[in-house]
């Protein structure tokens, strides 16, 4: 680069660099240490190599042909500060015999049209190359839509003729949806009702659990120019049931018995998600004991069934028998140790 | 970023190019500066892109048959910058979902 008129070239004596600055003026010293190097050519190159040399980085470094790099601005720097300094033949034959250094002034950030090309002042030469924001955007989507999967999010659809017509996907929306425990526990459809008078039925799966998000396609808010609708996410709320619990798949039951079924047995009707199920209760169970009804939890589509667990619950009668209590006050076993572990 | 407007001889000589030089990038509309009566007012970022095109031509080599192109692209690339600025501008102002949903498109991240 040329030095432009009125600049001053600063050649700095090492050690002396805060002689540098100059007031008015942001001008920078930077200690090259080779300027042969930076420009990769050898000392004995001629004029011409050295500026095939220089055209060849500042082609690739230009701070105007890389806006946001701040990288290309600092390697266009040591470039053209060491043109500079090799493009003039007197000053080179200084640096080569030592008597100057490899400093020389530099422009100012400023001076490059980057620094102005994205403010206001720029605008006019941004409208000067033609350029609508909705052609940036087709462009730039249409591309990616050819590329991803199509996905969603934005996207540009042809419009006629070359008019690419500005397509969005609509926004999507949630819901919240409240079931039984019963209807999440064996899958049930289930009717929303939208604000806009729309109904939408939804199919609610075997295991839904609470806090679930169901997302059905396309059923959120519609899409501009084309674009598919958002989809809808609703959120399963289950509510709890009076004598059912869930733990994952499985369904936790307590069961209360009568005295009489646990000390001798016998077979009971059991509630189950799907209705009454018989069951035999073992002679000598007692409150606690767990029974297993296989494969009577929840089904999922697609995986193995839930068992039924049974807590046992030994209940005595509601009103005092008077016949039992003379029975216990002369049964030989009737102080028994529970407590100790 | 406003700066003074100057006339065409200071800026001639101010960076170095002939008066002649500038005057046909102007009718070229390579440079576009506001006119003062009618006489060109050039303002910081005129300044800097006579800058630009005295660097492309004299230092990267670039003749008047490539120039254009090149000023081209630099004003669509700038154009595309402010853009891409505007809509992220855009995406800071939504609601963090919204905007972490952008983000992971942008990086490439799927959706689960």
């Amino acid at each position: 680069m040329r030095p432009e008129p009125g600049a001053r070239i600063l050649l700095v004596i090492p050690g002396l660099a805060a002689s540098c600055g100059e007031a008015g003026w942001q001008r920078y010293c930077r200690a090259m240490n080779d300027p042969y190097k930076t420009l990769g050519v050898s000392k004995t190159a001629s004029a011409d190599e050295i500026k095939k040399a220089y055209r060849k980085l500042a082609k690739q470094h230009h701070p105007d042909l890389n806006p946001g790099s701040a990288a290309a601005a600092s390697k266009f720097k040591d470039i053209s500060g060491a043109y500079d300094l090799l493009s003039d033949a007197d000053k080179r034959g200084r640096f080569d015999r030592g008597e100057i250094d490899a400093s020389g002034q530099e422009r100012a950030d400023s001076s490059f049209y980057r620094s102005h090309a994205g403010g206001p002042q720029g605008a006019r030469y941004r409208a000067n190359a033609g350029f609508d924001p909705s052609d940036l955007f087709a462009d730039m989507f249409a591309r990616a839509g050819q590329g991803g999967g199509g996905g969603g999010g934005f996207g540009f659809g042809r419009g006629g003729g070359d008019f690419q017509e500005f397509r969005m996907r609509g926004s999507d929306q949630s819901y919240t949806l409240t079931v039984d425990f019963i209807e999440a526990a064996k899958g049930a459809q289930k009717r929303l009702s939208f604000p806009d008078g729309r109904t939408l039925d939804v199919n609610v799966p075997a295991g839904t659990e609470t806090r679930t998000v169901l997302r059905l396609r396309n059923q959120g808010q519609p899409g501009t120019g084309g674009g598919p609708a958002g989809d809808a996410l609703i959120e399963v709320t289950v509510e709890p049931h009076p004598l059912f619990r869930r733990e994952g798949n499985n369904v936790l039951v307590e069961l209360p018995v009568t005295l009489t079924e646990a000390l001798l047995g016998g077979k009971i009707n059991v509630p189950t998600i799907d209705g009454p199920v018989s069951m035999t209760v073992p002679a000598g169970s007692n409150t606690g004991t767990r029974l297993r009804l296989r494969g009577r939890g929840v089904a999922p589509k697609g995986a193995a069934a839930g068992d039924q667990y049974i807590t046992l619950k030994v209940m005595l009668p509601k009103e005092p028998d008077a016949a039992l209590s003379d029975f216990i006050k002369t049964w030989p076993g009737r102080e028994y140790d529970v407590r100790s572990a | 970023m406003g700066g003074m407007n100057r006339s065409l001889h200071y800026v001639a000589a101010e960076i170095g190019v002939t008066a002649e030089d500038i005057s046909g990038w102007i009718e070229r509309r390579w440079v576009l500066p506001a006119r003062s009566g009618d006489k060109p007012a050039f303002d910081d970022a005129d300044r800097a892109r006579i800058r630009m095109i005295l660097d492309f031509h004299r230092d990267l080599a670039i003749d008047d048959e490539a120039m254009p192109v090149v000023l081209d692209l630099v004003d669509r690339l700038h154009a595309a910058r402010a853009q891409l600025r505007t809509l992220l501008e855009a995406v800071a102002g939504l609601p963090e979902p919204e905007q972490t949903v952008i983000l992971r498109k942008v990086r490439g991240e799927t959706e689960q």
